[in-house]
């Protein structure tokens, strides 16, 4: 594996032991108290100061997007799966054009005739339609509108393997 | 549940992420005119109703060398729709499973399911392995692999513009 062609992406973050057990721990488990980095601290035994410095270098290295909280599908809002067969061609035009909504929270290329996969987010479905509807219309092509149906599971995060 | 304005704003608050300070609950409150106590309770209201169903650290995965992500879509009877879902949501490599609708004839996929790994072999062995477990390995199915990543940001719920926001319409 050590002689792939350099034009692959970059060796992943390596974090610090103290980084993996912070993502380790708590992707799903976000201590909901007033201080919550003391809380973790604690947990892995490192300082509050240690923890925050941690979660500030994993986000600026990217592997954190946020300490947050994801909320239930079609809980707070409504929201789809939409897909698009782009032609090659075009796919980098429609793609920066369907991530211009600040509805589109996920905009994927998938390896498939439908090629660009995104999630339309907003406070309800009408809304949803219509940025549909606009994407539609400006690029000319269809938009598969593939609203959730039933989860049988949520991403809650999962464990991850270590080399 | 019903969210109340106060809870919308929370949530549209938290979008991006909590402050890394000792007291990010109170600087949250701030923004809000809440307390720390309130936004606590707000928070802990909205998670115990399965409104908020994860908190936490949300990881990029392509950043820590999970690059080969793939969305398994299978086209399975209805009737075995419900069963099919509950032996994939067993399956700890599952990271999501849900059904969504068929769209024939372009679309004739009712079941997906995702599999993150470090490279896109020993994902499609995890995937063919889960497959033959729950039993689905004739299921007529596709895999569809990402290539790039052109946005990933969290959801947004709160914000209460009327009309449609593009930044480079």
């Amino acid at each position: 594996m050590q002689e792939t062609a350099p034009t692959l992406a970059p060796a992943p973050f390596e974090p610090t032991p103290l980084e993996r057990a912070l993502l380790d721990r708590f992707q799903r488990e976000l201590p909901l108290v007033p201080r919550p980095y003391a809380a973790m601290a604690e947990a892995v035994g490192a300082s509050e100061a240690e923890v925050i410095e941690a979660l500030a270098r994993l986000q600026a290295a990217g592997v954190l997007a946020r300490v947050g909280v994801t909320v239930a599908p079609n809980r707070a809002g409504a929201s789809t799966l939409a897909a698009m067969a782009v032609p090659k061609g075009r796919l980098d035009e429609v793609a920066a054009f369907v991530s211009s909504f600040a509805e589109v929270n996920h905009n994927y290329e998938r390896e498939h005739r439908f090629n660009l996969w995104f999630v339309v987010t907003a406070p309800n479905r009408a809304r949803v339609e219509r940025v549909l509807a606009s994407i539609e219309a400006r690029t000319g092509l269809a938009v598969l509108d593939l609203p959730l149906e039933r989860p049988f599971k949520l991403d809650l995060g999962f464990p991850l393997r270590w080399s | 549940m019903e969210l109340t304005p106060a809870d919308r704003a929370l949530l549209a608050a938290l979008e991006a992420g909590l402050p890394l300070v000792p007291r990010p609950f109170a600087a949250l409150g701030e923004q809000l005119g809440l307390a720390e106590h309130e936004v606590l309770s707000r928070l802990a209201a909205l998670r115990a109703a399965g409104v908020v169903n994860r908190a936490g650290l949300v990881v990029r995965h392509r950043e820590l060398g999970y690059r080969a992500n793939a969305m398994v879509v299978l086209d399975l009877p209805d009737a075995e729709l419900e069963a099919a879902g509950r032996r994939l949501a067993r399956e700890p490599a599952v990271s999501l499973c849900y059904a969504r609708p068929r769209r024939p004839p372009l679309w004739p996929y009712n079941l997906f399911f995702m599999v993150h790994g470090p490279e896109r072999l020993a994902t499609l062995r995890v995937v063919h392995a889960i497959l033959m477990r729950t039993g689905l390995e004739t299921v007529p199915r596709a895999v569809l692999f990402s290539r790039r990543r052109f946005v990933q940001r969290a959801a947004r719920y709160g914000t209460p513009a009327p009309e449609l926001r593009q930044a480079a319409a």
